[in-house]
């Protein structure tokens, strides 16, 4: 377990590829979980010299908090170049918390078709969950009080870091 | 002195309502072009249908004909999982005499989360949206000469689409414009947006005087008022005008304010013509500019859906 001002964004990079190489299969297809998750799955497709284009995929249309909050007005458009109908899924994402989004993003990604398989991957895991999803490879584990927010950060140049508020 | 809000917003300054867009900050119309372009996409999925308004009842009240509208908010509200009735007042309570206000408490029993309304009364939708309980949202779906602002938008959502930006384009509205709500909708859009030029053509009695106070250039003549045009937006001729002296007759009106290849010639040569539909081929415009390829009178159909799929979505998802 790390403290989240340890975290060295890069480093966790190398350390995910390195986790994610033996789940690629043949027919694999990367997804990214808007924008942080995007950013890695984007990355992870040049460095594993994957062919075609990753996909992007948005929560927003299927949140469970949209009675709170309303509409996102950020988000990118779910971008899916490929056949999602059996294809096998990994799916990427910057930090793993409650769950929430991988469930409402797993509902998007069924718009499109029926996939093989969904895998999930993410950079960290900090815990705190609140629905039965677990990641099958994480860089990092992180506790954080519950009130802070950890995301990815890309800078010009394309470096990772976290930012946290 | 009281504060004057406006009563499409809640105190965040987030939409609840859609009566107008006279008065919404640009920010607010771009939120929902930019959700419109989320929604065009939820169109061409394997399933279209996602399920933000999924356990929400939505109300389309046209108290005046229109099929078209009425069937794009129904899909629209569909496509979010909305359950969706439609009610043909025009045949029912109200030729019964019920008033507008009874007719929506009794609606609102029936636990209406949404009215679409549609009246030939200006200022209808305002008078449910006062009325009616804190969590439930109107959207005006034309009322009388005053506003169509989901036509409004989908008009602005198609001008983006093909030209990208606002702040460079010279932009005509043609025809009847002193009797369309369409009009009106747009140009409050187009200014908001940031358009430096928008011109209204037409005769003398179909374009109102006052227009120049909205920052309109008005044009009585056809050829300067399309003369290097960006977007040309046609308006439809009512045929009650004509009986009501305010033109000679239809093909008169053809002649000299009717769209032909010709008098398009005379615009930017990648301009782009709409039209709010229904056309009338040979009053208003020519068939060949119709189906021309400079028409993009289609698509705006297509994207009326999405951005009606934004706007319901928008609105709902923010509280009063």
């Amino acid at each position: 377990m790390t403290g989240p001002r340890d975290l060295d964004a890069e480093a966790l990079y190398s350390e995910l590829l390195a986790r994610v190489r033996p789940l690629v299969r043949p027919d694999s297809a990367l997804v990214g979980i808007w924008s942080g998750g995007a950013w890695l799955a984007e990355r992870l497709q040049r460095d594993l010299g994957l062919t075609g284009e990753h996909g992007v995929i948005s929560s927003t249309l299927h949140r469970d908090d949209y009675a709170q909050r309303g509409l996102a007005a950020t988000a990118d458009p779910t971008r899916l170049p490929f056949e999602v109908q059996g294809r096998h899924i990994l799916l990427v994402d910057d930090v793993l918390y409650t769950g929430r989004t991988i469930r409402a993003v797993i509902n998007e990604l069924y718009d499109f078709g029926r996939p093989a398989s969904v895998t999930l991957v993410v950079l960290v895991d900090r815990g705190g969950r609140e629905l039965p999803i677990c990641a099958a490879c994480s860089a990092a584990r992180v506790e954080l009080p519950a009130g802070q927010r950890l995301s990815l950060a890309r800078d010009a140049e394309g470096r990772f870091s976290f930012e946290i508020r | 002195m009281l504060e004057r809000r406006n009563p499409q917003l809640n105190r965040h300054d987030e939409l609840v309502h859609l009566l107008s867009i006279e008065g919404l900050p640009r920010g607010v119309l771009q939120h929902i072009l930019d959700t419109a372009g989320t929604f065009l996409s939820v169109n061409e999925r394997e399933v279209k249908k996602v399920p933000l308004l999924r356990g929400k009842s939505v109300f389309n009240l046209f108290f005046e004909n229109s099929t078209r509208t009425r069937t794009t908010f129904e899909i629209a509200a569909k496509r979010l999982s909305a359950d969706v009735i439609n009610l043909d007042i025009a045949r029912s309570s109200t030729s019964k005499g019920e008033s507008l206000l009874d007719t929506i408490a009794n609606l609102s029993a029936m636990h209406a989360d949404m009215f679409v309304v549609r009246h030939s009364e200006s200022g209808a939708p305002y008078l449910i949206a006062q009325h009616c309980a804190p969590h439930v949202h109107v959207v005006n779906a034309g009322d009388g000469r005053h506003a169509h602002p989901t036509q409004g938008l989908l008009d602005m959502y198609t001008i983006r689409h093909y030209k990208r930006d606002f702040t460079n384009l010279v932009v005509a509205v043609v025809g009847d414009i002193v009797h369309s709500r369409v009009a009106r909708s747009d140009i409050h859009a187009l200014t908001t947006l940031g358009v430096p030029e928008i011109r209204a053509v037409g005769p003398k009695t179909l374009v109102p005087g006052d227009l120049a106070e909205m920052g309109v250039r008005v044009c009585h003549d056809m050829a300067e008022g399309i003369r290097d045009a960006d977007v040309i937006i046609m308006l439809r001729l009512q045929n009650e005008r004509m009986s009501g002296a305010m033109l000679p007759s239809a093909s008169e009106f053809f002649k000299t304010y009717g769209l032909t290849a010709e008098k398009l010639a005379r615009a930017k040569p990648d301009a782009i013509v709409m039209h709010p539909g229904p056309i009338n081929r040979g009053v208003e415009i020519d068939s060949s500019v119709a189906d021309g390829h400079q028409s993009v009178i289609l698509p705006q159909v297509t994207f009326g859906i999405a951005v009606r799929m934004a706007v319901m979505s928008i609105i709902a998802g923010n509280a009063p």
